[in-house]
C-alpha cells in the first residue's frame, strides 16, 4: 500500500501530486470504485443464495431490467437524474466544509415552487416561457430553504447539520399542509396539473421509450453540473468555496469572507437540490405530490460521497445507485428489495473506506489497537 | 494499489465462480398456463400486519385455493409505483393490483394503455365531475373501496362505553371520558377514520372528548413505531383508557404503549390481537384479503369487470372483531349495545360523517 499513498491523494477531486504520472492517477481514480462494485457483486451472490435463488438469473434480470432495453434505461437515467441533483447539493456544500442534510425538504420545496407556480401560470403562456420561468421557481424555492441554515452558521454560528436536518420537518409539514389543506385535487394528494409547459419526455421522441418517465430534465441537469464544475475549479469564488471547505481559519486569514461563502454555498446548494424536483414535476408527472423524492435527498448524500464530492463522479454514482433502484424492482419477483438496499449500503462502506483521509484514520486506530 | 487491483481481481474470479451456482429449487419467472397476478404494495410495504399484509393474505389464499401464481412488487420511490405497475402489465398478467389510493391515476393511466389487462385498486379514489357525478373508472379498473366510517364509528362507541368500566378482564380502570385516538399520516383517507371514530365516541357519550393525533405528515408516518409509542404513552397518562390507531406500523408503537401503561389498544385493518394479546380490545378490520381474493376470483371465472366495488357494514367488508380471545374484554351489555348500533348503521338510520367537522 505504500506505493500506493501517493498516487491515491490523486484520486478524483482530490488536489493532483506532483509525481503522479497519467495512468497511476487513472487507476487511483477507477480501483476504489471497481473494488465496491466487485465487494458489491460477491455480497449479492451470497445474499441470493442466502434466499435459495440462481446468482446467474437475478443477475440477468437485473441487467435485463435496467440497461437491457430502452425503457429501463429511460427508468435508470430518470432516476439518475433526481439522484443528480441531491448528490451535487450535499457535494457542493462538503466542498465548503458544510454537511447539508437537508436535500430531503430542499427537493421537495423546488418541486413545490414549480408545481404551485405551474398551475397558476395561465395555460396560454407559450411554453418557452413558461419552462425556464418554472425552472427558476423551483431553485429559487430550494434556495430559500437552503439559505436559512447558511445565513444562520454565517451570522449565529448555528450548526447547520442540526438546523437542514429540523428544516425538513418543518418544510415538509408545511408542504403537506399546504398541499393536503388547500391545493390538492380532492381524493388524492398532489395539485392540479400545470397546463402552461412542461418539459418533453424521451417517449415524445422516440416510441422506443414508451411509458418511461425519463424526460429532458436530464440535459438541464446536465448542464448544471458543468457549470458547477466551471464554478468550483474555474473561478475566483469557487476556489474560495473549496479554500473556506479545507481550511476556514486560513482562508479568513487570506482574505475570504467565510460567512458569505457559507450563505452562498447553503443557497447555490438548496438551488441545486430544488432544481431536482423539475424532473418529477416538469418532466414526468407535471403536478406536484407529496412525498415524490422521498428518501432521495438521503441517498444523495451517499451519492456525493461514493461520487467524491465531484460532479463527474457525482453523475456516474447517480447513475450506479439508479441501477441498483431500478434493478431491484426487476428483480422483485426472486428477492426481496432489501437485498439492493444492502448492496448500495456494501458499495457506499467500500467507497467510503478507501478515501485516504478515512484510510489514514482506520491505520492510525489500528496501531493504537497493536501498541 | 498492486493489492487493491489484486483484490478486485479475486472478488471477481469469486463472482464468476457463484454464477454457476444453482441451488434446488431456484425458480423462474412464472408464465404459460394458470393465472398470473402481479401485485405492486404501497411503501408501507409488506410486514406492516395490517393493510399491505391482508393484500398479500388474499393473493395468498388465492395461490392456495385456486392455483393462481403471484408477483409482488414493493416500491420505493414515487416513480416505482407506475414501474412497478408497468413490469407487471407488460409481462402479461392477467391481473395487475394496486395496493393504496396513492396509485389511482397510474392505475388509471395503465388501465388505458392495456385494454387487455384487468387491474384493481384497493382504496381507488373515484373523482367528481363538476357537477358532482362519479366518474367512472375505465372498464378494465375495479376500485375495491372500504366504508371505514362505519367499522370506526362502532369501535368509537365500543371504546367510549368501555372506558366508563371499571373493571376490564382482569385489570381496573379510572373511569374516564377522553378517549384516544392516533392516526398516521395526517391525510382525508386517515381522516375518513377519526371521523366515524369520534361520531362514534359522542353517539354514546356526548360529552366525551376525543383526542386525536397524528404521528407525522410523510408517508413515513406510516412505519413509525417509536412515534405511535410516545402518542401513545401521553395519552395514556392524560388519563385516556382505549386507543384507536390508524396508522400502519406505527400502530405496534400504540401496542407497546398499551402494554406498559397496562391499557387498552384498538387495531386496525387486521386482526392484531396477537401484537399484544390482553391489551387489545378490539380490531377494526377491513376486509382487504376478502376484496383480493374476490377480485381474482372474478378474474378466473371470466365475471370480472371494472367499476366501483363498496365493502361495508352490511356485506362484512369492514366490522370489528369479537371472537374467544377477547370475549372477556367486552361485556355481555355493550356487545348487545353495539349489535343494535350496526343495525341501525346498516339500515341507514345512523348517517356516519366520512370528514372530520
Amino acid at each position: 500500500m505504500s506505493s500506493g499513498s501517493e498516487a491515491e491523494v490523486t484520486a478524483i477531486g482530490s488536489p493532483v501530486g506532483p509525481s503522479g504520472g497519467r495512468r497511476d492517477r487513472l487507476a487511483a481514480a477507477l480501483l476504489p470504485p471497481l473494488m465496491a462494485l466487485a465487494l458489491a457483486a460477491v455480497v449479492g451472490d451470497l445474499l441470493i443464495l442466502a434466499f435459495g435463488e440462481a446468482p446467474r438469473e437475478v443477475y440477468r434480470l437485473l441487467i435485463e431490467g435496467t440497461w437491457g432495453n430502452a425503457y429501463g434505461l429511460g427508468q435508470v437515467l430518470y432516476k439518475a437524474t433526481t439522484l443528480t441533483c441531491t448528490g451535487l447539493a450535499f457535494a457542493i456544500a462538503a466542498r465548503a466544509g458544510l454537511f447539508n442534510i437537508g436535500g430531503e425538504s430542499q427537493i421537495a420545496a423546488g418541486g413545490f415552487a414549480a408545481g404551485t407556480v405551474g398551475f397558476l401560470l395561465p395555460a396560454a403562456m407559450p411554453a418557452l416561457l413558461a419552462v425556464p420561468l418554472l425552472v427558476l421557481a423551483a431553485m429559487a424555492g430550494g434556495g430559500v430553504v437552503g439559505a436559512v441554515p447558511g445565513a444562520l452558521k454565517a451570522r449565529f454560528g448555528a450548526n447547520e447539520v442540526i438546523v437542514t436536518i429540523m428544516l425538513n420537518f418543518i418544510v415538509l409539514a408545511l408542504l403537506n399542509y399546504a398541499v393536503s389543506s388547500h391545493l390538492h385535487v380532492p381524493e388524492t394528494l398532489h395539485t392540479p396539473e400545470i397546463a402552461a409547459g412542461v418539459i418533453p419526455r424521451l417517449a415524445d421522441f422516440s416510441s422506443t421509450f414508451r411509458g418511461s418517465a425519463a424526460n429532458l430534465s436530464m440535459l438541464i441537469v446536465v448542464a448544471a453540473a458543468a457549470l458547477l464544475w466551471w464554478y468550483l475549479f474555474r473561478t475566483r469564488r469557487g476556489y474560495e468555496l473549496r479554500a473556506v471547505g479545507l481550511q476556514p481559519d486560513a482562508a479568513e486569514y487570506g482574505g475570504v469572507r467565510v460567512g458569505s461563502v457559507w450563505t452562498r454555498a447553503m443557497i447555490i446548494s438548496g438551488a441545486v437540490a430544488g432544481l431536482g424536483g423539475i424532473n418529477y414535476v416538469l418532466g414526468y408527472k407535471h403536478y406536484y405530490e407529496e412525498g415524490f423524492a422521498t428518501g432521495s435527498g438521503f441517498l444523495g448524500i451517499a451519492v456525493a460521497l461514493v461520487g467524491r464530492n465531484h460532479p463527474v463522479g457525482v453523475m456516474l454514482a447517480a447513475l450506479l445507485f439508479a441501477t441498483l433502484s431500478q434493478g431491484g424492482l426487476a428483480v422483485n419477483a426472486l428477492v426481496p428489495k432489501q437485498m439492493v438496499d444492502v448492496l448500495q449500503a456494501v458499495v457506499i462502506l467500500a467507497m467510503v473506506t478507501s478515501v485516504p483521509e478515512v484510510q489514514r484514520v482506520l491505520r492510525a486506530g489500528l496501531r493504537g489497537v497493536r501498541s | 494499489m498492486r493489492k487493491l487491483l489484486f483484490g478486485v481481481g479475486v472478488l471477481l474470479a469469486v463472482h464468476v465462480a457463484l454464477l454457476f451456482v444453482r441451488p434446488e429449487g431456484a425458480s423462474a419467472i412464472p408464465t404459460g398456463e394458470g393465472l398470473d397476478i402481479g401485485i405492486v404494495f404501497d411503501m408501507g410495504g409488506r410486514g406492516d400486519k395490517s393493510f399491505n399484509d391482508g393484500a398479500y393474505r388474499g393473493a395468498e389464499l388465492a395461490m392456495r385455493d385456486l392455483g393462481a401464481r403471484v408477483r409482488f412488487v414493493e416500491p420505493g420511490d414515487g416513480s416505482d409505483r407506475e414501474a412497478g405497475l408497468r413490469l407487471l402489465a407488460a409481462e402479461g398478467m392477467d391481473l395487475v393490483i394496486g395496493v393504496g389510493f396513492i396509485f389511482t391515476d397510474d392505475l388509471t393511466q395503465l388501465a388505458r394503455e392495456y385494454p387487455q389487462t384487468d387491474f384493481a385498486g384497493v382504496d381507488l379514489a373515484v373523482s367528481t365531475d363538476s357537477a358532482g357525478a362519479v366518474i367512472q373508472p375505465p372498464p378494465n379498473l375495479a376500485a375495491l373501496k372500504f366504508r371505514e366510517e362505519q367499522g370506526s364509528f362502532l369501535v368509537g362507541a365500543l371504546a367510549a362505553l368501555v372506558s366508563r368500566e371499571s373493571r376490564i378482564g382482569d385489570r381496573n380502570y379510572t373511569p374516564t371520558r377522553r378517549i384516544g385516538f392516533v392516526g398516521g399520516m395526517d391525510i382525508p383517507l386517515i381522516h375518513k377514520f377519526e371521523a366515524g371514530y369520534r361520531a362514534g365516541v359522542l353517539h354514546v357519550c356526548p360529552d366525551c372528548t376525543v383526542v386525536a393525533q397524528y404521528a407525522g405528515v410523510t408517508p413515513e408516518a406510516f412505519r413509525n413505531p417509536g412515534r405511535g409509542k410516545e402518542l401513545a404513552l401521553s395519552q395514556y397518562q392524560s388519563g385516556v383508557n382505549v386507543i384507536f390507531h390508524a396508522a400502519g406500523s406505527t400502530g405496534l408503537g400504540v401496542f407497546e404503549a398499551a402494554r406498559a401503561s397496562g391499557k387498552l389498544a384498538i387495531g386496525v385493518d387486521a386482526d392484531q390481537y396477537e401484537e399484544a394479546p390482553g391489551y387489545i380490545l378490539t380490531s377494526m378490520v377491513k376486509g382487504v384479503d376478502a376484496a383480493v381474493f374476490d377480485a381474482i376470483k372474478r378474474v378466473q371465472d371470466g365475471t370480472f369487470h371494472g367499476g366501483i366495488y363498496e365493502f361495508g357494514l352490511a356485506d362484512g367488508g369492514v366490522g370489528y372483531i369479537y371472537d374467544d380471545a377477547n370475549r372477556a374484554l367486552i361485556p355481555d351489555s355493550i356487545r348487545t349495545r353495539l349489535l343494535s348500533l350496526q343495525d341501525s348503521i346498516v339500515a341507514g338510520r345512523i348517517p356516519v360523517p366520512t370528514e372530520r367537522r
